[in-house]
């Protein structure tokens, strides 16, 4: 904070962080390994932005439909500075790689693209992939890729918040009436055998890690178990004891739900390509 | 902060709505708290989080305080006339309705 500051005392500025024009304007071109661990990550978001976005309208209460909203535009807003970045690799634009690759071509993982469910799975998908993602930033910053480091700086205040936001409903879900605790636990049990893939370490994130580019996954499993324990602890919750899933490793395998998403998601733009509102 | 999720100290009991809360944001150092607006949220940490997503979504806040609006008492404004308006044509409250003394400096 500079004291040769000329905001006033009063005047609201809309302050500075980085933005996805930015980062196409900045001439930072990702090489393929880089792009595609952009993808992983991008991919994620790019999946609950739009599962989260389903709630507009819907949830509970008009606070809490902010609430929702407002974690799914930072997630969009994640998106689109990771696919900027993965599509300097390959000459492409965010819209290109959001609107116009197939289902395969995706690297999300299954956790994003489960579905909504009731409040309370919402909240245990929002409760395991927050705190993975907080734990994933907070390591990303330190990052030797300047772009993915000041991504993941913005991305990080943001997704502090949303674990905050997850945190807060599970301790009220839990502690809450019988049915809630019941539909809140019922929610962690549904989830739990995706949460093995989000920590999966394959060929290129043990390369890329190894050259200070990406964070190991398998590295954020500890932090993540312990913190995870002692909120559903405090929750009078249990933490679900289930095997993961079968497959799972982003290796373009993915869950039945994808392509619902990207039908919805991605209609638009292939019906009428290039338009713009 | 603490988060005491049982309390709902100074709010009506309803089961069915949430009770109604009001928002006094702080925009920057040196200046009040300001009545933002209300919300609904089952308690005040939520209250809280609630208010951060309606009332500082473009930079407005270093400080929000979150006040029940059930514990509020507020002046009737059906008793404006007693309470505000016989304040007027009192200029002698004001400062501007006395001259100076001869001889006061810096004035």
């Amino acid at each position: 904070m500079s004291f040769a500051s000329h905001d006033s005392a009063t005047k609201i500025s809309a302050g500075s962080a980085i933005s996805a024009e930015e980062i196409a304007a900045s001439g930072a071109t990702a090489e393929p390994d880089v792009a595609t661990y952009a993808l992983y990550l991008g991919d994620d978001a790019l999946m609950l932005a739009q599962r989260l976005g389903w709630w507009i309208a819907r949830a509970p209460e008009l606070e809490e439909d902010i609430a929702l909203s407002n974690i799914a535009l930072d997630q969009l807003g994640h998106a689109r500075f990771l696919l900027t970045y993965a599509g300097t690799a390959w000459g492409k634009t965010e819209d290109d790689l959001a609107y116009f690759r197939d289902e395969e071509e995706f690297r999300s993982c299954r956790l994003v693209e489960q579905e909504n469910g009731d409040f309370g799975q919402t909240i245990a998908r929002q409760l395991i992939f927050s705190y993975y993602q907080h734990e994933l930033f907070r390591r990303l910053v330190d990052s030797n890729d300047a772009t993915l480091s000041a991504i993941a700086d913005k991305a990080l205040k943001e997704v502090q918040y949303h674990q905050d936001h997850a945190a807060q409903w599970v301790l009220r879900l839990g502690i809450g009436t019988p049915e809630s605790h019941e539909r809140m636990q019922k929610g962690l049990y549904y989830l739990w055998p995706y949460v093995d893939e989000l920590f999966h370490d394959d060929d290129l994130t043990r390369d890329l890690s190894e050259r200070g580019i990406a964070v190991l996954p398998s590295s954020l499993r500890a932090d993540f178990d312990r913190r995870i324990a002692e909120l559903l602890a405090e929750a009078e919750l249990e933490v679900p004891d289930l095997p993961g899933a079968w497959g799972g490793d982003r290796s373009g395998e993915f869950s039945e739900h994808r392509g619902h998403i990207l039908a919805e998601m991605q209609v638009l733009a292939r019906q009428h390509p290039g338009a713009t509102w | 902060m603490t988060t005491d999720i049982t309390s709902t100290e100074g709010t009506t009991g309803t089961t069915t709505e949430w009770p109604l809360w009001e928002v006094f944001v702080r925009s920057s150092r040196g200046l009040s708290h300001v009545h933002a607006g209300s919300l609904h949220a089952p308690d005040a940490t939520m209250a809280l989080r609630n208010a951060r997503d309606l009332y500082t979504r473009r930079n407005e806040g270093t400080s929000v305080w979150v006040v029940p609006s059930a514990v509020i008492a507020s002046s009737d404004p059906d008793s404006k006339g007693g309470y505000f308006e016989s304040a007027q044509g009192k200029a002698y409250r004001h400062a501007t309705y006395y001259t100076k003394s001869e001889g006061v400096k810096h004035l």
